[in-house]
């Protein structure tokens, strides 16, 4: 049960008492899509343009810091220098088998990017019933984030997705 | 056990309120999992359970493979010996190590994933229509062709909507129709080696016709040394009777060299000018088109250019062909009826993976439910996603396999998520697989990090068990609408 109310306790800020209550209490209501920034070209980055729906859930900055540390990642991972170059020569003269025992840098940093966006999920984003999804599962497309509403709190709400997800508390 | 108990009770409970569809019966709900690869939307072919990717039409590439292999198996049969007696013995080591980089290229550029785009969720495709729909101010019809306008580094590039894959392409993409893919910085479709050359595999592709120009000649120069110099002692006519073979390569060399070699050099140029196969004939960044045209892609420097196309860092896979089909995620959807939860269709690639980061650390359910009230909840989605057009008639422009549609449950909004191909039922014309057991390297990356979650299945909490309980209803043709998820395991 602990486990239960400490879930309830992240995800949502009510009490729940019992299950039942907690399995009616928070719904997907809307998604929000943070398109790709291709203005410095292919490289991978995502506006920082914060969108509407958001504006109730979580303040400007935390957003704008979590986007900006998502980009860095990636110019981080596409970086093209010494250590891209020595990695991709000593490929070619291994016939590209390195790769079986190796990682690439590429996915290293991609790891470092799971965790870092499953803490902002534990630490920030969950607390307001949020949740990013890897851009990586979205084909390095979007950084979807996901907005739930507290359906204890909401009766029948209109998660319509043109309409921002916001409910009276 | 308690747990287990009222979570089946749950499971009963959601069996009855999907009344309209024809249900497998619950004790027949842990069916296998199928990989993505198998509901792969794209006209590929997979090998070596999703570790190989290849297109649809393989033949001229199994020719490609049978000329070289039949020509540098002469050679080394017939002319080596004679080479390394006369001259050096250097020289078959050289030609084995030569070819062997051929092979390895070549099968490296065939097998892997180009740099397919995977297609967009119902989502993400939703909330396109909708921006698109509110600038343009239309519904209802059709809009003509959408374009968005970005500018790189100084120079408007325009991106085009892919009705496929319902995507804004990024800059350089572009769709492959034999494919029917979207592939980044698609260069061109080979049929030689049998796959599209995009992001990912341009460089064994360069490498591949780079190596297999200097084996051409490699091979033609010494057979012709092989043959002149046995012509000093037996005659000429004598010498080409002995090996017969000798002049069999010659033809098929002399003949490959003037493609290879103005191949090799055209793409060199085109890495020296940071260009793909598409801009260059379709001249996107010539000066003819106006005096402030340049391609902004390019560093400007040809030896930069060339680091950054062949050097550069090798991107991951973005379809994750060898993880499983997730439990479909919740989508939006208003809920039409008080009673439950929001319907939900939606690929999968779900909300589980994105939820498992939560669910792991609380490591107990995840609170998100989602059942399928009958009437068409994802109605408005719906709307939306098809351009007005039929719902079940998929608009993918591509042969999608027939069994996707049929008996979904009520739930035409079922159509919903076979858009994406992402039916798990369907037979995908799986073919030959392990047809050729030729592994040659594992991709990169198997499977994205944070699948790797929802990859390892069960045993991880009930939750997890009961939202794998969907793969039962997957089966029943359910999956497409919606649900998925979750459930609390029960007090």
């Amino acid at each position: 049960m602990d486990i239960r109310c400490f879930t309830v306790l992240i995800f949502c800020p009510t009490q729940f008492h019992n299950l039942q209550e907690l399995r009616h209490s928070a719904s997907l209501a809307n998604k929000v899509f943070i398109q790709r920034d291709y203005s410095e070209g292919t490289t991978c980055r995502f506006q920082t343009k914060f969108p509407s729906e958001l504006e109730s859930r979580i303040e400007l900055t935390l957003f704008e810091e979590t986007v900006k540390t998502l980009n860095n990642f990636y110019a981080e991972a596409e970086k093209i220098g010494g250590q891209s170059y020595l990695e991709g020569c000593l490929a070619c003269a291994t016939a590209y088998l390195i790769f079986l025992c190796m990682e690439t840098r590429y996915e290293k940093v991609l790891k470092k990017i799971a965790k870092y966006i499953q803490e902002q999920n534990e630490k920030i984003y969950a607390p307001r019933g949020l949740l990013i999804t890897d851009p990586i599962e979205r084909g390095m497309r979007v950084i979807e984030i996901s907005i739930y509403e507290d359906r204890g709190s909401s009766g029948s709400s209109s998660g319509s997705s043109s309409v921002s997800g916001s409910t009276a508390r | 056990m308690h747990l287990g108990e009222s979570m089946r009770e749950c499971e009963y409970s959601q069996i009855s309120t999907r009344s309209s569809t024809p249900m497998e019966t619950p004790y027949k709900k842990r069916t296998p999992k199928r990989k993505k690869w198998e509901a792969f939307p794209g006209r590929n072919k997979f090998y070596c359970d999703g570790r190989i990717m290849m297109a649809k039409q393989t033949g001229v590439f199994y020719l490609t493979l049978v000329l070289i292999l039949v020509t540098c198996g002469l050679f080394f049969t017939f002319d080596c010996p004679f080479l390394a007696q006369e001259l050096t013995p250097i020289i078959p080591v050289l030609g084995g190590a030569l070819f062997l980089f051929v092979l390895g290229t070549l099968l490296r550029t065939s097998f892997s994933d180009p740099g397919v785009l995977p297609r967009a969720t119902p989502d993400e495709a939703a909330d396109l229509e909708r921006q698109i729909d509110v600038a343009n101010g239309t519904t209802g019809y059709r809009p003509p062709p959408r374009t968005k306008e970005v500018v790189i580094n100084g120079q408007t590039v325009k991106l085009k909507y892919c009705f496929t894959c319902k995507i804004f392409r990024p800059p350089r993409a572009s769709h492959c129709s034999l494919c029917d893919n979207c592939v980044e910085r698609f260069d061109h479709h080979c049929p030689w080696v049998g796959n599209c050359v995009g992001r990912r595999n341009y460089r064994f592709f360069y490498m591949f016709i780079l190596s297999l120009s200097f084996l051409t000649i490699f091979i033609f120069a010494f057979v012709i040394t092989h043959i002149i110099l046995s012509s000093y002692r037996k005659g000429f006519l004598t010498a080409l009777k002995e090996s017969p073979a000798s002049v069999l390569e010659v033809v098929v060399c002399f003949f490959s060299v003037w493609s290879i070699v103005g191949l090799s050099g055209f793409h060199t140029y085109l890495i020296s000018s940071n260009q793909t196969t598409n801009e260059d004939i379709k001249g996107s960044w010539s000066s003819k088109r106006g005096k402030d045209n340049y391609n902004p892609y390019s560093s400007g420097n040809i030896f930069t250019n060339c680091c950054m196309a062949l050097c550069g860092p090798l991107p991951p896979s973005l379809i994750d062909r060898r993880g499983f089909i997730e439990a479909d995620a919740p989508q939006m959807a208003p809920p039409t009826n008080g009673i439950t939860m929001y319907g939900a269709t939606h690929s999968q690639q779900s909300h589980m993976a994105a939820a498992t980061p939560l669910l792991q650390q609380q490591s107990s359910e995840p609170v998100i439910i989602t059942s399928s009230p009958e009437n068409g909840t994802s109605l408005p989605a719906r709307a939306s996603l098809t351009l007005g057009g039929p719902c079940t008639s998929l608009p993918l422009g591509q042969p999608t396999p027939p069994t996707s549609t049929p008996s979904l449950s009520c739930h035409e909004a079922a159509d919903m998520l076979p858009i994406h191909g992402h039916t798990l039922n369907h037979t995908h014309p799986l073919q030959e697989q392990a047809a050729l057991h030729h592994y040659l390297t594992p991709e990169e990356v198997p499977s994205p990090p944070g699948m790797l979650h929802c990859g390892s299945p069960l045993g991880h909490s009930h939750t997890v068990q009961a939202s794998f309980y969907n793969p039962a209803s997957q089966d029943s043709l359910h999956e497409d609408s919606v649900r998925g998820l979750v459930k609390l395991s029960s007090v």
